[in-house]
């Protein structure tokens, strides 16, 4: 049963054009920013933290793009493009690493509430309202004076304050899938508890959940990117396509190209995962057609 | 309704309580707090710093700090800033100004959204309608401070002036660069106004009460203006409470990026010289108007629709 539910999503998903084109570029991008050390060093000749050379052998400083640097160069001589396919993991690393944290912590609290209700659900809605009421930038660029943390510490924070909107979609899903008919058929006949949760409500608990990654996803990115851009975020020399932008922000009069390459990642990555998310949210449930 | 709205006050009260404490003893108790910021300068001595302690109060147990900080900060007393050397208030209301003239103009450009979503939604399925979506999704995946840096590197380019600060004289120079910042900060409103109100005129066209009035002959834009609009965009009213976290947010990153002098780009500045008081001070404000905000929202949407008072 559950098996050819799955199938028809995908079915449904690889019919949508859109959403298809969307996967594929996501794909793209992340295939790149994973053999980004294997490009550097075979194709671009290029270290992401150190300067390259002009023809004459001065360092390349604010080089314009050009043939030999195709997105030109910062201020201290490194390569542009290099950096941006190093940055592209850092970015999306901190993307994975969130969505991962926010469902680990969120999915099962989502589903306890849900599940006993009660007080359990009043504890864990309390919870909830105080991270969602946390002025989140603001405490963000207060954690990282203190921390100072690397990428996967930076996932780990975020995730923090991303788990509560994963924990109320769970819940509420679980809650409209346990009074569902076929729950109630199941509960009727004498299944246990255990069987009806995993059986019944975690299959289409779980449709969800990779929705709800997929926001978490975009959503840290772009808050990663905030954050870098001013300086909190990924600490330098490592580059994300957030602390790249907050580079050319001092320099963009003397080197205009610094501004758009690391923007337009960002915008091209989380436009892409919100429209993954949308086609595998409509894939999933037809019901919203 | 006295009754729900007494409770969610209470609630909000409880809120800003529990994250307060927990922003104070956040920044007292990580390393790196407070005390590091006036050890960490070198042309200090070690009995300056004594002294210094002393000053701010920093060599009494945390709980005494942290109590003396309530019983200050319920009358408005965040202490002296060690930037300025003045009260952190006063340095924030004088920031204040700036930073509320930016968000009233940054919501009246979200407002923009209600009648694209209107339009969008009495348009359903046509070119208008789909060109309108495209770009409310467009909206929701740019970050819109790089879409007012690239403006900035693009204008000043182009025309060779650039929106840095905040104009000065006259009405026309007010404009001229406030209009700028206030878009991109109310930009990611526009975007939730536009897709708020398309779904909510689509649920109230496929209402019954909408299909009886027409089959009983009335006009198309009576039934529009009288049943559809006058139901559908009551709760946009909530939608103001629950944008204005995003607007304070946004204003942080958005008043960097313009120079823009308000308390955004005021609390960047005092995170950047470790400045605690004026840090706290901001971040009391900040919590206080993000509470603020989801509670006008519940309140507004009690208002609108009884049946979650008694959720």
């Amino acid at each position: 049963m559950t098996v050819r539910l799955r199938r028809g999503a995908w079915d449904r998903f690889r019919r949508d054009r859109i959403g298809m084109a969307a996967l594929a570029v996501l794909l793209l991008i992340v295939a790149v920013s994973a053999a980004a050390p294997l490009l550097a060093d075979r194709v671009l000749h290029a270290d992401p933290d150190r300067f390259v050379r002009t023809e004459s052998g001065r360092i390349a400083t604010l080089q314009p793009p050009g043939p030999s640097y195709l997105l030109g160069t910062d201020d201290l001589g490194r390569d542009v493009l290099t950096r941006l396919l190093f940055a592209g993991r850092i970015s999306l690393l901190i993307g994975f690493g969130v969505a991962l944290v926010s469902l680990a912590c969120g999915a099962p609290l989502g589903l306890l509430a849900a599940y006993f209700g009660g007080r359990v659900d009043d504890a864990i809605n309390a919870a909830v309202q105080v991270v969602l009421n946390v002025p989140l930038l603001f405490v963000l660029i207060v954690l990282s004076i203190f921390l100072t943390p690397n990428p996967v510490q930076l996932a780990v924070i975020f995730g923090f304050f991303f788990w509560p909107s994963t924990a109320r979609q769970v819940r509420g899903v679980a809650l409209s899938v346990r009074r569902r008919d076929y729950v109630e058929a199941a509960r009727a006949l004498g299944a246990s508890h255990r069987r009806i949760v995993f059986r019944h409500v975690a299959p289409n608990v779980l449709s969800v959940m990779l929705v709800v990654a997929g926001i978490d996803m975009a959503g840290a990115i772009l808050a990663e990117s905030s954050l870098s851009f001013l300086g909190f975020g990924v600490p330098v020399p490592l580059s994300s396509w957030g602390n790249m932008l907050g580079l050319s922000q001092d320099l963009f009069r003397s080197a205009p190209w610094l501004v758009y390459p690391p923007g337009l990642m960002i915008f091209v990555t989380v436009l892409c995962i919100f429209l993954v998310t949308d086609a595998l949210r409509d894939a999933v449930d037809p019901m919203t057609h | 309704m006295t009754r729900f709205v007494v409770r969610r006050l209470a609630q909000s009260a409880l809120l800003l309580v529990v994250i307060l404490a927990g922003v104070f003893f956040l920044v007292h108790l990580t390393p790196g707090g407070p005390e590091a910021a006036l050890v960490a300068n070198p042309r200090v001595g070690a009995d300056e710093v004594q002294r210094l302690r002393e000053r701010f109060g920093l060599d009494q147990p945390l709980l005494a700090q942290y109590l003396h900080w309530v019983a200050n900060a319920v009358r408005l007393d965040f202490g002296r800033s060690y930037f300025y050397a003045r009260p952190a208030t006063e340095v924030i209301l004088e920031r204040l100004g700036p930073t509320v003239q930016l968000g009233l103009m940054s919501y009246l450009v979200a407002l923009l959204g209600v009648p694209l979503g209107i339009v969008a939604a009495l348009q359903r399925g046509r070119a208008t309608d789909a060109a309108i979506r495209l770009l409310s999704t467009l909206g929701s995946a740019v970050p819109t401070w790089w879409l007012g840096l690239s403006a900035i590197v693009l204008l000043s380019s182009v025309t060779g002036w650039f929106p840095n600060g905040q104009g000065k004289g006259s009405l026309g120079e007010w404009a001229k660069y406030i209009i700028l910042p206030a878009s991109i900060l109310g930009l990611s409103g526009l975007v939730s106004f536009t897709r708020f109100v398309r779904s909510g005129v689509l649920d109230t066209l496929s209402e019954d009460y909408v299909r009886t009035a027409r089959a009983k002959g009335l006009n198309t834009p009576n039934v529009i203006l009288r049943h559809v609009l006058k139901n559908a965009l009551l709760p946009v009213v909530t939608l103001l409470g629950s944008l204005l976290p995003a607007v304070i947010s946004g204003a942080l990153i958005t008043e960097y990026v313009f120079a823009w002098p308000g308390v955004g780009l005021l609390f960047y500045e005092a995170a950047s010289s470790r400045d605690y008081p004026v840090l706290l001070a901001v971040l009391t404000m900040t919590t206080f108007a993000t509470i603020l905000g989801t509670l006008l929202a519940d309140v507004g949407y009690g208002l609108v629709d009884p049946r979650v008072r008694y959720a």
